[in-house]
């Protein structure tokens, strides 16, 4: 079954979906664990073999390769039509391969109803699946909303004292920008043409791609677009849900929204948004892109000051989006590229900073920023592990980080050399925020409340290494993913000619 | 011409049936006036009824007649509903000693 | 024929494998067999380099590019993962390995009284800085050169921040990096643009001399250029501590001071010059940046230089000289004297990275004091760290023969063939320079003892692997220069310059050509020398018999005081830029964007409240609402006919 590519943007999909199902019937904590675990290994496999058939010059049509589609809706045009191109194989394997990482480096934690809870991670991560293998935009839509739906339960269960109102918060300003693009979407269903079958319109990407739109009607719909999109990401000022949230939530699913669902956002950016619109794009590109750059500036500051280990993570988090935001909206080679592998880096990298600051919560017990130190003495390998993840983080030659982000200025500056200017403040910025993280947290003497801190176990320090090894890996050599997005962003650059 | 007539008595039964319904708290009364304003209506249908019949010629008279059918069916209904109507009233004057409208309000909350 | 270019990739290769094994398994090795590694590693990559030097010195040899990987790859840019070797590489893998060599040596005993893991630790780093330090000079193209540029940062920030129990030491340390990040922004925005304009950053594309971009077509002084050689010169001034952003490097003396010897002898600080030296034919086409490095070059060097000469701590006065010297460094680059900066910062590699080691062994022997007020007559007990000091001090100083008088005398010259205000201004520099050495040598050296009782059993002529580090490098202070003799003296004595003439050639024939008369050069030769000579003597006998100084007062105050300068960014930059994040977080996002986004579901509520009230559970209400809504409506038709 393996062997007939076809199949896997399916198995990526049900993989997750049906274990997600089973495990919420499986009433044992540790053997939920056990299976979330071993569904989440099993989805990594199928994603790494798949990409070994990623041989994207064989199939010149850039998106239509690999791909699965069966009549769903035939009287609306819509089938379900799921495949991967370049950005989808880059994507379906962050997901598969953080999603292991997560459950292993929080498999101690301990949930109330853990059935439920593995339940929805499973099943968020079909949604996820399911976002970036889409190829028909109702079947898009669908698993763009069947992923928010777990998370809201995620957050509004597991999680701190405040979590019901930023929850809603979230959940409320996701569903607008949803509604806003399911609008969008029926509109541009509504002008499209099917190519023969039993209905008028198609929503198949294809035909969204050829809709007839007028420039007018193209600005109104990327409004709509990009909002929904726009705050999923979240560029700047759609952001305010996200410190409350990711400050509120439990570890495993901020990993997974910051890790993994903020990706959505920029990738239906880049599949949805840009070679639909390609003269709102144009005319509105500059907009798109100062927003995002003030994101990064202000994402930074406020980042600096911060006393709490998971805001300042989550404000970096805001900065480094608002590069990517701007990076696409730069409309070069260079730009889209350093996105795509920025989607991969920073998803590593912010769950990584997330996994180092549950292991500070645990072992010190507290994340203020101005209580903890000296944890250094107490932990030296946490603090090397934490140390490599900064830096990748701040974008240091020989980290993964280095290479997207050197694409992605270098993009910037060749559209526009101010923004760029102004943009590299945030390199200044980032430095600060982290190494004053550094020090605070790790340098300088010990305290009464880290006194008793203990070393990191065996099992933490595998999975760090998993990563940090992925880090220096992927900021040494990474052409592999570069090759393998190029035909999908050279794609996109002809539809927006 | 003539049916002018019709239609002004209608709407002045309507109108005294709609001021009697707003502002009348005796159930019975605003019961009454809701009699009323069928009837008014019934009055309406029957005279449009009589306009057509005239109007049309006998081209097709069960045309015609299809309004004033409508007034037997108002008719049976308002019969159903005073029986019903009556009754709760006579329950509700029962409980409560009293056939205020306003006094009721209790299902509200 | 063996190939010894394939073997490149060991220099910086080896460094990185000591940094792996000290780093990993630090906890399982002795301390012996750690220092024996990390210094191995180095002494192999040193023999290395000593091949490939006299490989490049060959007749006829010209630039080798080697390619490795790919490291970026797109349809429109193509960044390989490459590394050039010429001669301006060869001498500085010379320099690096080879000072960087001997101060490993003298680390091994400088911290042995750290335990095992922290002298793991500490030699990986040191291994790392050099690794850094050669990838950043063997790189082919400006993003290797930005790898082990931002890598000597690091390491910077990793080794002045050893200590890091110490919460001072930690913001002298994000000090340094960040200065240098400022200035590693600079550098990416050049290299962006520099992209942006022809599309590579492999110096064979740009610089080659049959087929390089930069050298066919380009006009000189094109805005595009200038603004370029700028942003790469910003970041030339934080690595190599330049105005403006030269603050950080006095403060990282909070490191251990061998580490200070790497970051100002070796490493690091060199890193601005070298870039600019590789870069020379982009530099030589836009001559309004020559002018901008001229100057802060000159500038750097006077107030450094001033600094110095009332700084108390023994290693501070040092750095402020280092940050003086870098500034001569510029003035050469910045008037087109390539060969004689770069000879200027093989000279300093020698005499600096033995200031800093006597001043280590000062320390060692004073059991960590530092302040040159509580020292003094240490030469009787120190012999050989009181001579290699003094070798040095005559070097930095420039008296002949020794090296420094060479280097320096030739950016001088250069600068008087530019425009003799330079000179006159480098001179008194230069005199600023011989005056506070002299002070710093006769207060430690000279004189009574002034420290305690204690201090004074302990004080101790220091072990073998300290000082044999310092004879040697004492003897390259002292003969070092020859490889640069001026024409004046002898034919053809410019060993150095005419070695590295490849690849400053093509500068040569951009950059006006400056002559200056034999005569003319005789006498500013002695005029200097003489001057300084005397500026030394006046020096030693005015501290020779030192005892505790008046506090100072007006002008003196202000230069113990650094001018104020880390004062003034603290007040323009860092707490506006504080407390303009305060505002953004607090002011702007709560209230602000979050009110507004709040503000909406607020007002949603309210309103439905609100609508709420009409839902009054009166039938009457209702019909009445009924009643008036048909009416409104038969008005509306009746008018809308």
């Amino acid at each position: 079954m393996l062997g007939n590519y076809y199949t896997f943007p399916e198995l990526l999909l049900w993989i997750p979906f049906v274990t997600g199902i089973i495990a919420f019937f499986i009433r044992k904590e540790k053997s939920v664990k056990a299976f979330a675990l071993f569904s989440s290994l099993a989805t990594l496999t199928v994603s790494v073999i798949s990409l070994f058939y990623s041989n994207t010059t064989a199939h010149p049509d850039y998106f239509l390769y690999n791909n699965v589609s069966y009549v769903w809706l035939p009287y609306l045009g819509s089938s379900f039509y799921v495949g991967l191109d370049g950005m989808g194989f880059v994507l379906t394997f962050l997901t598969a391969f953080t999603l292991p990482l997560i459950f292993a480096a929080t498999y101690k934690n301990e949930y109330r109803n853990a059935n439920a809870f593995f339940s929805l991670m499973l099943l968020s991560q079909a949604g996820l699946m399911g976002v970036f293998v889409a190829m028909d935009a109702l079947v898009f839509y669908f698993f763009w909303e069947l992923a928010l739906i777990p998370v809201y339960f995620l957050c509004s269960r597991w999680g701190g004292q405040r979590r019901i109102p930023v929850t809603f918060k979230f959940f409320v300003y996701t569903f607008l920008g949803s509604l806003l693009m399911l609008v969008g979407i029926i509109y541009i269903y509504l002008h499209t043409t099917a190519p023969g079958g039993l209905a008028d319109h198609s929503f198949s990407l294809r035909s969204f791609y050829a809709a007839n739109l007028s420039p007018n009607r193209q600005m109104g719909l990327f409004c709509l677009f990009f909002l929904a999109f726009a705050i999923k990401m979240p560029i700047f000022p759609f952001h305010t849900w996200q410190p409350d949230l990711y400050e509120q939530t439990n570890y495993p699913t901020t990993m997974i929204m910051s890790g993994i669902m903020v990706k959505m956002g920029v990738f239906a950016m880049i599949r949805w948004l840009l070679p639909i619109f390609p003269l709102a794009v144009h005319k509105f590109g500059n907009v798109a892109i100062i927003l995002s750059v003030i994101g990064i500036v202000y994402g930074s500051c406020i980042a600096m000051i911060q006393n709490d280990l998971k805001r300042l993570v989550a404000w970096s988090s805001i900065a480094h989006i608002g590069l990517m935001g701007a990076a696409i909206f730069s409309l070069t080679n260079s730009g889209l590229q350093g996105v795509m592998l920025e989607m991969f880096n920073h998803g590593v990298n912010i769950i990584a900073l997330w996994i180092v600051v549950d292991m500070i919560e645990k072992t010190a017990g507290i994340r203020k920023i101005s209580e903890l130190g000296g944890l250094a003495l107490k932990s030296p390998a946490l603090a090397i592990f934490f140390l490599v993840i900064g830096l990748a983080n701040i974008a240091l030659p020989l980290t993964n980080a280095f290479i997207s982000e050197f694409l992605m200025f270098n993009g910037l500056f060749a559209h526009n050399k101010w923004f760029a200017a102004f943009a590299c403040i945030g390199i200044i910025l980032s430095a600060v925020y982290i190494l004053n993280m550094m020090q605070k947290v790790f340098f300088g003497p010990t305290n009464s409340l880290t006194e008793n801190a203990r070393p990191i176990n065996g099992r933490q320090k595998f999975i760090l290494s998993v990563i940090v090894i992925t880090i220096l890996v992927m900021g040494i050599y990474p052409s592999p993913i570069l090759h393998l997005t190029q035909e999908t962003v050279t794609g996109i650059l002809q539809s927006l000619k | 011409m003539e049916t002018g007539w019709y239609i002004y008595l209608s709407v002045i039964l309507f109108s005294i049936g709609i001021i009697g319904v707003l502002t009348r708290r005796n159930s019975i009364v605003v019961f009454m006036c809701i009699e009323l304003m069928l009837n008014s209506v019934n009055l309406l249908l029957v005279a449009f009824s009589k306009m057509h019949l005239a109007g049309a010629g006998a081209a097709d008279p069960l045309v015609a007649i299809n309004a004033q059918l409508f007034v037997f069916f108002i008719m049976i209904v308002a019969a159903a509903e005073v029986s019903v109507g009556l009754a709760i009233i006579v329950m509700m004057y029962r409980n409560t000693h009293s056939i205020d409208i306003d006094f009721l309000n209790r299902l509200k909350n | 024929m063996q190939d010894y270019f394939d073997l490149v990739y060991w220099i910086p290769l080896l460094p990185f494998i000591g940094f792996l094994i000290n780093g990993l398994a630090r906890k399982s090795m002795s301390k012996q067999l750690i220092g024996l590694l990390g210094s191995a590693v180095i002494f192999l990559s040193f023999c290395l380099s000593v091949i490939i030097f006299l490989e490049t010195t060959r007749h006829g040899f010209v630039a080798r590019n080697i390619t490795y990987f790919p490291l970026i790859a797109l349809d429109n840019l193509s960044i390989p993962f490459e590394f050039q070797v010429d001669q301006l590489t060869s001498v500085f893998l010379l320099i690096i390995t080879g000072v960087g060599f001997l101060i490993h040596v003298y680390s091994i005993s400088y911290m042995k009284e750290e335990d095992q893991s922290g002298f793991g630790r500490y030699f990986s780093y040191l291994n790392l800085f050099v690794f850094s330090m050669l990838l950043l000079v063997l790189g082919g193209n400006y993003v290797i050169m930005f790898m082990g540029w931002e890598g000597v940062g690091l390491c910077s920030y990793l080794l002045i921040g050893f200590w890091f129990k110490n919460h001072e030491y930690n913001y002298a340390a994000k000090k340094a990096f960040i200065m240098n990040r400022i200035g590693d922004v600079g550098f990416l925005l050049g290299v962006f643009w520099l992209i942006s304009i022809f599309g590579t950053a492999s110096y064979h594309d740009l610089f080659n001399p049959e087929t390089g971009k930069l050298l066919s077509g380009q006009t000189s002084n094109s805005p595009a250029l200038i603004g370029i050689t700028l942003l790469l010169f910003l970041g030339a001034t934080g690595k190599s501590a330049q105005i403006p952003l030269y603050t950080w490097l006095p403060d990282a003396m909070a490191g251990p001071t061998p580490v200070s010897a790497l970051i100002h002898a070796a490493t690091m600080v060199t890193a601005g010059i070298y870039m600019i030296a590789r870069s020379n034919i982009m530099y030589s086409l836009a001559p309004a940046t020559m002018i901008v490095i001229a100057i802060v070059g000159l500038a750097t060097a006077i107030l450094a230089a001033l600094i110095a000469l009332k700084q108390n701590d023994i290693k501070k006065v040092l750095a402020y000289s280092t940050v003086s010297q870098l500034g001569y460094m510029f003035l050469g680059l910045g008037v087109g004297a390539y060969t004689a900066s770069v000879f200027h910062v093989m000279t300093h590699a020698f005499f600096k990275a033995l200031l800093f080691l006597g001043a280590g062994s000062v320390i060692h022997a004073m059991g960590g004091e530092q302040d040159i007020n509580k020292m003094g007559g240490l030469g009787k007990k120190m012999r050989i760290t009181y001579i290699t000091f003094f070798v040095a001090c005559l070097a930095i100083s420039g008296i002949p023969p020794f090296s420094g008088f060479f280097s320096k005398d030739e950016i001088l010259l250069a600068a008087w063939a530019h425009n003799p205000v330079l000179y006159i201004i480098g001179l008194g520099g230069s005199l600023l320079t011989a005056f506070y050495m002299f002070r710093l040598l006769a207060l430690t050296f000279a004189g009574k003892f002034r420290g305690t009782e204690e201090q004074l059993h302990h004080v101790h002529e220091s072990p073998s692997t300290i000082t044999i580090p310092l004879i040697i490098l004492a003897i390259l202070a002292a003969i070092g220069g020859f490889v640069g003799i001026p024409e004046l003296f002898m034919k053809d004595g410019h060993k150095l310059a005419e070695f590295l003439d490849p690849v400053f050639a093509y500068s040569k024939t951009i950059l006006p050509a400056h002559h200056v008369p034999a005569q003319t050069e005789i006498i500013l030769l002695g005029v200097s020398v003489i001057l300084i000579i005397a500026v030394c003597i006046w020096a030693w006998n005015k501290y020779k018999n030192h005892s505790d100084g008046q506090p100072a007062t007006g002008f003196a105050k202000a230069i113990q005081n650094k001018f104020y300068i880390d004062e003034l960014y603290d007040a323009i930059v860092v707490r506006p830029l504080g407390r303009l994040s305060l505002f953004l977080g607090n002011v702007i996002d709560k209230s602000g964007i979050d009110g507004i986004v709040n503000g909406v579901g607020k007002s949603v509520s309210y309103g439905s409240r609100q609508i709420r009230l009409l839902q009054s559970g009166k039938v009457g209400t209702y019909i009445l609402f009924m009643v008036i809504g048909i009416l409104v409506l038969f008005i509306i038709q009746m008018f809308t006919k």
